[in-house]
């Protein structure tokens, strides 16, 4: 039984153009799908084309930012054909939202938070009487565990993870197909972090939206809130999976690495030796044609540097771009593990 | 921590209220500490415990409204702007946000030299100076060469960071204060920041004084953690006994609300 594609993706490309008339492709033939009731995770280091995926995929694009090729499908309607008015007073908020990192600066200070609300709803939809406004604010900020009398607030009065759920609720009250969430939580401490992110799980199950982006650089983050994570480096798709494969059984070396970065207060965390990934991602003006990892990857071959890489699909939706086979690069992981097995030992 | 130890930085009754009468603030209540001589202590609560209140005493940049710090076991004294100047030499800082870290006017060759002339190197013939910059660059894997003649605002936040540190390298102070160093900056030089700032302190003999909200980070670098809640320490100790056997309802709450790999993460505590 397959389910409803809520967010299709087809070779998106997008590039900024700038002040020196110069091209940077940061998002390159991105391609992607995401079904009703699932969320998808974006994880990479910074630079790496998140934030400009995310952007890209609302469909309305303004300088420095252009549209260059692919589709975006939202629950069967091309947007990318559309008029860019049309795009935003159809789709943006109606069927795509976006939260962006400082959403909560999107608050007007001098704006109680439900006269907030009062202009995003008449924006979409002009007739909205305020009492229809304040029941419809009122029930869904009951429904996500906010307390009613914010509504009648000024931002000022308000926490900075109060204000950021006021704008998460804000953001899906004209119940979105589709959310992209970019580091929500991120410019908040450890227990904010975890009411947005209860809030974010509670917004899927109560209906409010259909389906979920989640972009972040925290791994264990995103592996707690989303079914699926791909990895961005340098523009590219270069791993694609469940969070269970993608944290547990990385492919790409890049992928790998990134998981020996994680830091989480476990037993057994003292003892590993944390890995950074040496260098610095590729200038995306002007990037390398063949394998975009390859000058950091320790694992490099002379073929990597000869042609541009494929993403390969293994099955069930899993994919890696590398030039070596699955099995290859598990033996390498493996045989990895255990000489730190060994040193580990030795000490 | 062993007894023969010295102690490096160490505080009794230090409190510091805000306001007064009814509009008063206690933002650190009372809290009793002694910081060992090349140790990583790390100070973790939430946003508005105290934690930055009282990095900004114990740097010296606000008076303590009660109680005592001493260093090296003598009572701090920073009563006038050359004392303080004095007392600057052995305790540096890192803030969490590198873009506002730096003199925009100043180029990255002057923010060096000027950590060298700090340490009385301002005699010092140019090539030696360079040398010790260059030393200072590849120690935190930047390249001398790359940035001399550039602005910070040239290089990422990462860099800036780095950059940062190099400074410390060159300042060879007794106490780093690191207030959230890592809060900006994406989890990949993140590891990268941890090991060079631990590198240091294995170098050095420093004290690091690390202030963060992750537990996951302090349980990573730290030799002995403090838990903060609302100005005071509600519990101290080896990062083992703090994250693995915490004692406090508070320190269980901060632990369960960092999202794990290999344990469940429990959303329905908040």
């Amino acid at each position: 039984m397959s389910k409803v594609v809520m967010l299709e993706v087809k070779g998106l490309t997008t590039k900024y153009i700038t002040r020196f008339q110069e091209d940077v492709y940061a998002v390159d033939h991105v391609s992607l799908t995401v079904e009703e009731g699932r969320s998808l995770g974006i994880a990479g280091e910074s630079g790496c084309g998140k934030s400009t995926l995310a952007l890209s995929l609302m469909g309305y694009y303004f300088p420095p930012l252009h549209y260059m090729s692919g589709e975006i499908i939202i629950d069967g309607r091309t947007i990318t054909e559309m008029e860019p008015d049309d795009i935003r007073r159809e789709i943006l908020g109606t069927e795509i939202a976006y939260i962006p990192q400082a959403a909560m600066n999107a608050l007007n200070p001098t704006q109680k938070v439900i006269d907030f609300i009062e202009d995003v709803i008449q924006a979409h939809d002009p007739y909205k009487t305020k009492k229809e406004i304040y029941d419809l604010a009122r029930k869904s900020f009951e429904v996500l565990g906010l307390p009613a009398d914010v509504l009648q607030k000024y931002p000022v009065e308000l926490s900075g993870g109060m204000k950021q759920r006021t704008v998460i609720a804000t953001s899906v009250i004209l119940s979105p197909k589709v959310l992209i969430a970019d580091e929500p939580s991120s410019a908040l401490d450890v227990t904010s972090q975890k009411m947005v992110i209860k809030m974010l799980k509670n917004l899927m199950e109560y209906g409010f939206i259909k389906s979920m982006i989640f972009i972040t650089h925290e791994l264990p983050l995103l592996y707690n809130v989303t079914d699926d994570i791909m990895v961005m480096y340098a523009g590219q798709i270069v791993e694609k999976g469940t969070a269970q494969e993608v944290v547990f059984d990385p492919l790409h070396p890049y992928a790998k690495g990134l998981m020996g970065s994680i830091i989480v207060p476990e037993k057994g965390l003292r003892e590993v030796e944390l890995a950074a990934i040496p260098g610095v991602p590729p200038n995306l003006k002007n990037p390398p044609a063949a394998c975009r990892f390859a000058e950091r990857c320790k694992y490099v071959r002379a073929e990597c540097e000869a042609n541009p890489v494929p993403l390969h699909y293994v099955g069930g939706g899993r994919a890696y771009r590398c030039i070596l086979p699955e099995k290859e690069l598990r033996d390498i992981y493996a045989k990895e593990a255990r000489t730190r097995e060994v040193h580990e030992h030795a000490r | 921590m062993p007894d023969d130890k010295k102690s490096c930085l160490s505080g009794s009754g230090l409190t510091k209220i805000f306001g007064l009468g009814r509009q008063k603030t206690v933002a650190v209540d009372h809290v009793d500490f002694n910081f060992y001589e090349g140790e990583i202590v790390s100070i973790v609560g939430e946003s508005g415990s105290g934690k930055t209140t009282l990095a900004k005493m114990l740097l010296g940049l606000i008076n303590p409204t009660e109680g005592e710090v001493y260093f090296q076991g003598q009572k701090r004294d920073i009563s006038n702007q050359k004392k303080k100047k004095e007392y600057w030499k052995s305790i540096q800082a890192i803030f969490q946000d590198p873009y506002s870290s730096y003199n925009i006017f100043n180029k990255i060759d002057a923010v060096l030299l000027d950590c060298i002339n700090m340490r009385g190197g301002r005699n010092l013939p140019h090539a030696k100076k360079v040398e010790l910059m260059t030393e200072a660059c590849s120690f935190v894997s930047l390249k001398f060469e790359e940035l001399t003649n550039k602005y910070p605002f040239e290089l990422s936040g990462g860099q800036m960071q780095r950059l940062m540190i190099a400074r410390i390298f060159l300042l060879k102070p007794k106490i780093l204060l690191a207030d959230e160093p890592t809060s900006m900056i994406d989890a990949c030089s993140r590891a990268t920041i941890l090991g060079m700032l631990m590198n240091l302190v294995l170098e050095t003999g420093m004290t690091l004084i690390f202030i963060t909200h992750d537990l996951g980070l302090a349980y990573y670098v730290s030799d002995t953690i403090y838990i903060m809640e609302r100005g005071k320490f509600v519990e101290s100790g080896s990062p083992d006994e703090v994250i693995l056997q915490p004692k406090e309802a508070y320190t269980r709450r901060l632990i369960s609300d960092v999202p794990k790999i290999h344990e469940e993460w429990d959303l329905s505590t908040v």
